[in-house]
């Protein structure tokens, strides 16, 4: 009786010991992968057309999405922030409003998340099916280093896309903004462009959502590129690594944003 | 796809981004007005500063003139001693008063620059504003609100 309890809490601690090494062992793989691309990104600039291939798929072609959820993103702060600053009389701040929490936090992390979803997932789907298919395999049989010619020139393709998709975002959600808060509401032009450069400021808010766009660009490039090269070589395993990445990308972005303000925003 | 339509499309990528940032940084952030151009520091100490902070505007007319560069307590005065940056393009008389003012009712406060003008050498790089009037704080204006309304009252009812 006692020894077969014993034996059973022995197994919950095995599983879960099981786990944690499983998991840690992972967590060493992906290190080890992040070395290798960082030591293989010279081949990314030296064969330059590779990277700003990648450029189109996942920048260019991220493009519309990220303009449109911006440009609506803009227009609903501006309602939504319209509708509470005129019941203290504070209408004009309406610009500062829109611009800071666009420049500050929308505009990064949305970005981050929508990325994730549009170029990080088929990121993780194309690596993870040229996997499958023995491509990668064959890449190396011929002595072509497949981190150097198909997973760095990704990374960086990531890294340089982000913070201008970050930028563009905020751009326009401030349009957007500015759409609904002026012509349509009818808020004061002077006041909601100058009560807005007067609060924000260029180093402390535009270089710091820029920071964070960048740190954004590396998490989920990164986990994207793992995920699809750590994938199970069959259907099941690249469809569970694309659902990965979507889960583990937003969650990185979110708790990364949450560090990177905590140390923003003290004085 | 084409080799060259990628290439210019990650060209027009490229520079939308960058037009984007260059953007925020001229229409949102105001970058060309507010660091830009050649100042000198003068210092001045108050009492009490309520809720000043440092980048608050330095206003003289209403125009502002400068920014607050920092704040320190002195502790042998025990008074809070501004760093104010001003424009060097503004030149102010040695007799010049500093207050501290808010903007609006509850608005963020600000460092209102007046002059005397009975002086003709001017503020120079370094120098310490020497007239200085405190900030407002509200809960001792209410309080000698009242004790001048309570001092008053016995005389009204007297008549």
């Amino acid at each position: 009786m006692f020894s077969g309890l014993l034996t059973k809490v022995a197994n919950v601690l095995r599983g879960i010991g099981h786990k944690l090494v499983d998991q840690l062992w992972r967590f060493g793989g992906a290190v080890r992968f992040s070395g290798y691309v960082l030591l293989y990104s010279g081949e990314s600039f030296r064969r330059l057309h590779l990277t700003i291939r990648e450029i189109y798929f996942t920048g260019v072609m991220s493009l519309i999405i990220i303009l449109v959820s911006a440009f609506f993103v803009g227009m609903v702060l501006a309602l939504q922030g319209y509708n509470t600053l005129q019941k203290y009389g504070s209408s004009e701040a309406i610009g500062v409003l829109v611009a800071l929490s666009l420049v500050r936090e929308l505009g990064p992390v949305v970005t981050a998340l929508l990325f994730a979803g549009r170029a990080g997932t088929a990121i993780t789907a194309e690596i993870g099916l040229m996997k499958a298919t023995e491509q990668l395999s064959a890449m190396e049989m011929m002595a072509v280093s497949p981190i150097a010619r198909v997973v760095a020139p990704r990374f960086w393709a990531g890294v340089i896309s982000m913070p201008l998709l970050a930028a563009l975002f905020s751009m326009v959600g401030v349009l957007g903004g500015y759409l609904v808060a002026v012509p349509l509401i009818g808020v004061d032009n002077g006041a909601f462009w100058s009560q807005m450069q007067a609060n924000v400021d260029f180093r402390e808010d535009i270089v710091n959502g820029v920071i964070k766009s960048v740190v954004f660009g590396v998490a989920c490039t990164m986990i994207a590129l793992f995920e699809g090269f750590d994938a199970p070589p069959t259907a099941e395993g690249v469809s569970r690594a694309t659902t990965r990445t979507v889960v583990n990308s937003s969650l990185a972005v979110l708790a990364l944003d949450f560090i990177m303000t905590s140390f923003m925003i003290n004085p | 796809m084409e080799r060259t339509t990628i290439d210019l499309w990650v060209g027009i990528f490229a520079a939308a981004g960058m037009a984007a940032i260059l953007g925020l940084a001229m229409k949102v952030g105001n970058l060309t007005s507010s660091s830009v151009g050649e100042t000198y520091t003068v210092t001045a100490a108050f009492e009490n500063i309520g809720g000043l902070k440092a980048r608050a505007p330095v206003k003289s007319a209403g125009v502002v003139v400068g920014r607050v560069d920092g704040i320190r307590f002195d502790s042998k005065t025990f008074e809070a001693v501004v760093t104010l940056k001003l424009d060097k393009r503004y030149p102010f008389p040695t007799d010049t008063e500093a207050n501290i003012y808010t903007a609006g009712l509850l608005g963020e406060q600000y460092v209102g620059l007046e002059i005397a003008g009975l002086e003709d050498s001017n503020l120079k790089e370094g120098d310490k504003i020497k007239r200085t009037q405190d900030a407002v704080v509200l809960e001792k204006m209410i309080s000698q609100f009242l004790y001048s309304k309570a001092a008053e009252t016995p005389t009204d009812a007297s008549k």
